[in-house]
């Protein structure tokens, strides 16, 4: 609460930390942002979901102050990115893309020099260090060289790094992009322990079950553009049906199938290369509707609506080819 | 986890913490010793994060400390083939200011100016590409609170403090085999240090124009030739005028009237002439090649 001019008293709008209004990035002719609108409030997860080249890369670069917008506005913790981009990089914790740890140094050393780049000093760095390697599971690694570690615990490392300074917002670019399965839930639960210690997280990502997880606000991009924004349960619910029947028939036999689905009790019918998808309220009804026709599929599953499904209401495309 | 981490999470201290923790200690003084800072701070140049990259580099040398030593005894087996070796044919040559001298003491200067100038070539060459383009060191800094133009003088700084070490090391060598023969040749040490930063400057802003490995044969082109022909081994008088002229243009001939005329004690307007254009050499090279980095990392 604060008392504006004219003692009203107004209510303080949330803690807004980031605000990008018309924000544009181009290189010569290509668009790579085309002009996004977003905010982000401090203690929530904001994620960007799209397809590799949506701009979500981009649009990262230009929050961590490493790439000037080319166009509409961008405000962090009220400061401008490129006049103020020292400044607003000490508040920032980044883990890029694309590994950047020092190989020439061990694992303590890579988060002593980092830490060291923020101007922390040495004995607040040791402090830190110490329950930063716990939280990633490195300790053991502690004096290793970073070369050895598995692409998992790299990208631990990375988040480990990228906290020594205590930042206020934590920026995330596909953080688990290139890791197998297991080393990816690691690092996921290592991220959800983070957000419930109320850390304000930004990540990018292309896994829609990485969104679902982890992003209490999202935006979906394609194309450089915006094309929905909300949770993740707001998004599915608007954009897509409760359930989903996922049909399979005989190889090169869905586009003829599809059109014998006709009447069967759906709100859309999408068709894949490998399956056909029937977005509905009951997917069991539409099911026995489907054999009612004397049609058998090879397989069925009903499934509830994900954020895969909303990203193809949106774009027509898959998220992930 | 680092609930403390978390937990003392509010937004004024986290400022605070940051700005604070600015201090000046260990190492984050040092270029301010060596270099001359009122210019370069005057020329929006550099930064206490200069200081950190330095720290980077001496802590990633901890590991690797023998390669450090090469560096001492490549001018020292020069020393010892052609300027005492080849001295014992050669005699006297005409020094500086007219008198004959020993060939060791004429060439010994020379190879001082000559290692600084590997020295600085190589680090801020073959190291910086290998920093930029694959260890990914100035992507991972830029998204900290260093600047570009941080990182440009912390390269600069680590090379000078390298060829710091070289130089007294060889300085020292010079004295016991009574090479030196001036008080003047106190001087020398900051003289390669000059040296030192003339190159690493223009090597650094070199490097920021190179695409792949295939291009280090031009520096190597480059610092070969200056070796061999700017007055090393023999003086100038050798060349006739158009080639002197050619000669007197290269950095590391700058570079060797300045040392050679400190450790004879022929000292006059040629040895300031040459701290000048060496000193403005380092300084523009730094500057273009802290605009370069911007532009190439800051996309």
């Amino acid at each position: 609460m604060s008392e504006a001019p004219g003692n009203v008293t107004v209510v303080a709008a949330p803690d807004i930390l980031i605000r990008a209004k018309g924000l544009t990035k181009t290189f010569g002719d290509f668009t790579a942002v085309a002009g996004i609108d977003f905010e982000l409030t401090r203690g929530e997860v904001f994620g960007f979901l799209g397809p590799n080249g949506a701009g979500k890369s981009s649009t990262m670069r230009m929050i961590g102050c490493v790439s000037p917008p080319s166009g509409g506005e961008l405000s962090i913790f009220g400061l401008d990115p490129v006049r103020d981009g020292q400044a607003i990089r000490a508040r920032l914790g980044v883990v890029p893309q694309e590994d950047t740890l020092d190989v020439e140094l061990t694992v303590r050393e890579n988060l002593l020099i980092y830490g060291r780049y923020f101007g922390l000093r040495r004995d607040v760095i040791r402090e830190r260090t110490a329950r930063l390697l716990e939280f990633v599971q490195l300790t053991e690694r502690a004096d290793d060289e970073v070369e050895p570690l598995s692409g998992g615990m790299k990208r631990r490392l990375t988040i480990a790094r990228s906290l020594i300074s205590d930042p206020e917002v934590l920026l995330l670019d596909e953080p688990t992009t290139g890791l197998d399965p297991q080393a990816r839930h690691v690092v996921w639960d290592r991220l959800y322990r983070l957000k419930q210690q109320g850390v304000t997280l930004v990540l990018t990502t292309h896994y829609m079950d990485e969104a679902e997880q982890l992003c209490d606000r999202l935006v979906v991009m394609d194309g450089g553009k915006i094309a929905a924004e909300g949770s993740p349960r707001e998004l599915i619910d608007r954009y897509s049906t409760a359930e989903v029947l996922e049909l399979r028939f005989g190889l090169d036999e869905h586009e003829k199938m599809a059109g014998k689905l006709e009447g069967v009790p759906a709100e859309r019918i999408e068709v894949l290369a490998d399956r056909i998808l029937l977005y509905t309220a009951d997917g069991d009804a539409a099911l026995g509707a489907v054999r009612a026709r004397g049609l058998e599929p090879v397989t069925s599953l009903v499934r509830r609506s994900t954020l895969e499904d909303v990203f193809l209401r949106l774009t027509g495309r898959r998220l992930e080819d | 986890m680092p609930d403390r981490v978390m937990n003392e999470r509010a937004p004024q201290e986290t400022a605070g913490t940051v700005s604070s923790g600015r201090g000046p200690s260990g190492f984050g003084g040092l270029p301010l010793r060596i270099l001359p800072w009122p210019l370069l701070r005057g020329a929006g140049l550099g930064g206490r994060g200069s200081g950190r990259l330095i720290e980077r580099h001496a802590r990633v040398y901890r590991h690797t400390w023998g390669v450090l030593i090469s560096g001492f005894f490549e001018p020292l087996f020069y020393l010892l083939s052609i300027g005492i070796g080849i001295g014992h044919l050669v005699g006297t040559v005409t020094g500086p200011d007219g008198r004959p001298i020993g060939f060791a003491s004429f060439v010994a200067p020379a190879l001082l100016a000559t290692s600084a100038m590997n020295g600085a070539v190589m680090d801020s060459t073959f190291n910086v590409f290998f920093r930029m383009k694959y260890a990914k060191l100035y992507d991972s800094a830029l998204a900290t609170p260093m600047r570009p133009d941080e990182i440009a003088l912390g390269e600069v700084g680590w090379a000078l403090i390298r060829g710091g070490l070289y130089a007294v090391a060889f300085m020292v060598v010079m004295l016991a085999m009574g090479l030196v023969h001036s008080v003047w040749a106190i001087a020398a040490v900051p003289a390669a240090l000059l040296i030192g930063f003339a190159f690493a400057g223009a090597g650094m802003a070199a490097t920021t124009y190179m695409k792949s490995w295939q291009h280090f044969e031009f520096v190597t082109l480059a610092t070969l030739p200056m070796f061999l022909f700017s007055t090393t081994f023999y003086p100038l008088s050798v060349y006739p005028r158009a080639v002197q002229i050619i000669v007197e243009c290269t950095p590391l001939y700058q570079g060797v009237v300045l040392v050679r005329g400190l450790t004879l004690g022929a000292v006059g307007s040629a040895q300031l002439l040459a701290a000048v254009y060496l000193g403005v050499l380092g300084a523009s090279g730094l500057w273009l090649a802290g605009r370069r980095i911007m532009a190439l990392m800051l996309k």
